[in-house]
């Protein structure tokens, strides 16, 4: 059996006779007999650290490594520097508590308030939090965030990421916020839909950007009819995107959340990833979870601390602007570490990178009978279109090693390039469907 | 330094190649034109102005860390290591089934474990911490009783001793919030519970053991009350390495909990995060679970339940979290389990009973995983608080106790050491609480300036809250 208790047996009874007691059993001894578990777990023995590895090796083994991988929806793989894992494994700061405690704490709280400061200048908003679980979760609390007493409803459009609608409607249900969907159209938001729809009592309308289908959306056009009717512009930005893209600043969003996943994090089977949270200077008290500001210490020495407190659960409890506690702290410092290594450039590179093999991608796979089903800009995701059935061609594919796009229904796919797919790894996904009849 | 004042244009790290297929730029209208002003450094400069951040932080491998209600113990380097394997960390969270057949068996048989450790019958692990949970839970009690017609229930009732999680939480999921206050012993007190228990109670959200440390004995009387009265029971985990082996929260009466596998489960808390927060139910709340629950014998597969309440995220949670943790149960097995609650009992017990002749404990009996200290006496008598003994506390290289939580205890200090310190530790930390004792009573000053071997003093909290400074701004 493995142990991390380090006092050996005398210590623990010594340890026992200095208080005054004979056993371990005597400390449990109040609480009711009908409570306690009778003749032990009924779990395996516990194993030395040599088993435990063999057993843990072999079910990751069980699942299968896409060397090359088309497929996005959510969750992307794109480039990692070494630098991430190199800073994320360092013990003071895997290892730490929210750093409640200021003086011991400056690392990590300064890690903080430079993951905000990259957060606020990459999609261009005034003031960022320390981040939430993720780019679904983000989003269900950028709804909640912009409600006020007079407006309760959230339009969502139908073409965000199904995780990021659902999860909004599970918030909603929580805190009984009316969720409208505007519906899709040629795979873009219903504009005409949504100046029907829009109005007094609209709190927010939250459109992705780019969408599940990699569109760019009319994100200008939508945030003036939003601000038109008196509600809060929301936009889920992909955070890469923004390195060629437009920032939901420049569309004028109030609120910008995202998937911060791929700024530095593994795909991971869907976690742990990051959502990240930005805002305009005015909805400063809104914005749930922890925020880190700089200020001075009794010396007048620079220094910074968690701030704002007065939103947050521990102090407020049932008034508090959020729940959150915990959040995705180690994550927001991967995030740091992965833009402060990447640098303008390397952002903007990354973004183009993605954008361009996406739209070859598109031009060729079109050559073999899958049609990119998008019609106007997108970035590094697309739709196809086939005659061959979808399942069909993904076999194929998967053959070869390659994960192809998401199955969206039986003819459709959605592909998603990085700049880690080489042009390659394309023309061999080409070829492959050209023999799939 | 902020890493943007060591930022010089023109350095940076040669990362991508150049662009192997024809450039495309979006047009005009979608163009970014606002200025980045990321930062661009070389690798060395990154790489060390990382190491100071570091070297300017604490964590539990940095010395004791008895942070009550956190559950510091040590994180494990064998759940790091299984943590990152490419078989886990390369995997895509929308492959086919048959592809991820390993991700799928980490998460049923974690449920298989978690279950049987906490006595429910299913488990979602969608939720991304103990908070997240709490609102989970409540979402499933709210479905619970919609289903049945039964929408009177609005209330959700929590003693004042609760985590400040628990009211927001029910106040997320549309509760409206009845505070009941303690009993004397710091319990629950029963006729208060009776009195607000009706109609329209939706549940009640407990820990047990209690937040001052306390087993409450009338556990079995307090679920039946709820029960009686047609409401459910939510069984806040975060206090579970005090009784896991040895009390499970469906036997108590629990209908549903949630755990923080980053507290009882040994993963590490990342400077705030990612936890994980699994909420375990019976078997009345298993259709509303949210997302996919993972089922199948010869080949596993994603479920959805019937009345699901949805997605709380996006996948199936902080996956290799959820790794981690597995490791951590499969090397304790059932009787390291509860040789390590049994271990955290014993050493709570221990370093209070060493400092119970000179601090004030809020409750002196025996204690489970963890105490708490009143310094209310200490700070009449010599201006002393809790947050004065908490910051001496840094000067010695100890981090600080949870300090005026729980609300019910006045300058209350929660102390809970964890099984993973040596009796070594605790009686090294005993001897500093003691000489800061002693301190508080001669030269009360000199504690009202510490800490004064830290990278820098005490903050001025107030001035940062008033004029937030959140960002760093650039001149263009």
């Amino acid at each position: 059996m493995g142990s991390y208790v380090p006092n050996t047996k005398e210590q623990r009874q010594e340890m026992l006779k200095e208080i005054g007691f004979q056993s371990i059993d005597d400390l449990f001894a109040h609480i009711p007999a009908e409570v306690k578990i009778q003749g032990g777990l009924n779990i395996p023995e516990g194993k030395t650290e040599l088993e435990v590895r063999r057993d843990m090796e072999n079910i990751a083994a069980k699942n299968q490594i896409f060397k090359t991988i088309f497929r996005g929806a959510g969750a992307y793989r794109h480039f990692i520097p070494a630098t991430v894992k190199s800073v994320i494994s360092k013990e003071n700061l895997l290892t730490a508590y929210t750093p409640y405690q200021a003086e011991i704490s400056q690392g990590i709280l300064q890690s903080i308030f430079e993951y905000q400061t990259m957060i606020c200048d990459l999609t261009g908003m005034d003031i960022s939090n320390a981040c939430v679980y993720d780019g679904a979760e983000a989003s269900a609390e950028g709804v909640a965030m912009c409600r006020d007493r007079k407006r309760s409803k959230a339009l969502v459009s139908a073409t965000v990421n199904p995780y990021v609608l659902e999860t909004i409607k599970t918030y909603c249900f929580g805190n009984e916020m009316e969720v409208e969907v505007i519906p899709e159209k040629d795979g873009l938001t219903d504009i005409e839909y949504l100046k029907e729809h829009v109005d007094a009592q609209t709190a927010c309308v939250l459109i992705q950007h780019p969408n599940y289908y990699g569109n760019l959306e009319e994100a200008a056009e939508i945030g003036e009819i939003t601000h038109g009717a008196g509600a809060k512009y929301v936009m889920n930005v992909n955070p890469i995107s923004l390195g060629v893209v437009k920032t939901p600043a420049e569309y004028g969003a109030d609120v910008a959340v995202g998937e911060g996943q791929p700024l530095g994090l593994s795909i991971a089977f869907g976690g742990p990833y990051l959502g990240f949270m930005a805002a305009t200077q005015k909805m400063m008290r809104n914005l749930p979870g922890r925020i880190v500001g700089q200020t001075e210490d009794h010396n007048g020495k620079k220094g910074y601390v968690l701030t704002l407190q007065a939103r947050e659960q521990h102090i407020r409890r049932e008034k508090a602007s959020s729940n959150i506690c915990s959040n995705q702290a180690l994550c927001a410092l991967a995030v740091g570490v992965y833009l402060a290594t990447m640098g303008n450039e390397g952002i903007k590179k990354a973004a183009t990178l993605s954008t361009s093999k996406a739209h070859y991608l598109s031009a060729e796979l079109a050559k073999v009978g899958y049609q990119t089903e998008n019609k106007g800009e997108f970035f590094h995701e697309f739709v196809t279109v086939s005659e061959v059935p979808v399942a069909k061609a993904l076999a194929a594919l998967e053959e070869k090693g390659i994960l192809g796009g998401f199955p969206l229904d039986e003819h459709r796919i959605l592909w998603c390039c990085t700049e880690v797919n080489t042009k390659e790894e394309m023309d061999a996904v080409v070829q492959i469907l050209k023999e799939v009849q | 330094m902020l890493i943007f004042e060591k930022s010089r244009p023109g350095r940076g790290c040669d990362l991508l190649p150049e662009c192997d297929v024809e450039v495309t730029l979006p047009q005009e209208k979608d163009k970014r034109e606002k200025k980045l002003h990321l930062p661009e450094l070389s690798e060395i400069e990154l790489s060390r102005h990382y190491t100071e951040l570091a070297k300017k932080s604490h964590g539990v491998n940095d010395g004791f860390y008895p942070l009550g209600s956190c559950t510091m113990k040590y994180n494990p380097k064998i759940n790091e290591d299984m943590a990152a394997l490419p078989g886990f960390t390369e995997i895509h969270p929308l492959q086919p089934a048959h592809t991820v057949q390993g991700c799928l068996e980490v998460i049923k048989e974690s449920e298989n474990l978690l279950c049987e450790i906490t006595g429910m019958d299913r488990m979602t692990f969608q939720p991304a911490a103990g908070a997240h949970g709490e609102f989970t839970g409540l979402l499933l009690i709210k479905a619970y009783h919609k289903s049945r017609g039964d929408e009177k229930r609005k209330k959700i009732i929590v003693p004042d001793s609760a985590h400040g999680t628990n009211p927001a939480s029910a106040a997320m999921a549309g509760f409206q919030v009845v505070s009941i206050e303690s009993a004397p012993d710091g319990g629950v007190d029963l006729e208060k519970l009776q009195e607000v228990c009706g109609e329209d109670t939706a549940g009640l959200m407990l820990t047990n053991p209690n937040t001052v440390g306390l087993f409450d004995k009338n556990i079995l009387k307090i679920t039946e009350i709820v029960h009686n009265c047609g409401g459910l029971c939510y069984y806040d985990g975060a206090n579970l390495n005090a009784v896991m082996g040895t009390v499970r929260p469906g036997d108590m009466g629990f209908d549903v909990i949630h755990l923080n596998l980053h507290k009882t489960f040994s993963t590490p808390h990342g400077g705030g995060g990612p936890g994980s927060g699994p909420v375990g139910c019976k078997s009345m709340l298993v259709p509303f679970l949210p997302s996919y629950v993972v089922d199948g014998e010869e080949e596993l597969k994603f479920v959805k339940e019937p009345q699901s309440i949805g997605e709380m995220k996006s996948f199936y949670g902080n996956f290799t979290v959820i790794v981690k943790a597995l490791t951590y149960v499969k090397t304790l097995g059932r009787e390291g389990i509860p040789e390590a609650s049994r271990n955290a009992v014993l050493n709570a017990n221990y370093m209070m009973n060493k400092l119970k002749d000179l601090y004030t404990m809020a409750y002196d009996e025996v204690c489970m995983h963890e105490f708490v200290m009143s310094l209310a006496d200490l700070k009449k008598k010599t201006g002393i608080s809790a947050m004065d003994i908490a910051k001496g506390l840094l000067d010695n290289g100890i981090h600080p106790p949870t300090m005026y939580f729980p609300l019910i205890v006045e300058e209350a200090l929660m102390v809970e050491p964890t099984e993973t310190e040596s009796k070594e530790t605790l009686d090294e930390a005993v001897e500093v609480l003691r000489k800061l004792y002693e301190i508080a009573e001669t030269d009360a000053e000199q504690l009202h300036q510490a800490p004064v071997t830290t990278p820098v003093t005490r903050m001025d909290e107030v001035g940062a809250a008033r004029h937030p400074y959140l960002r760093y701004e650039w001149q263009d």
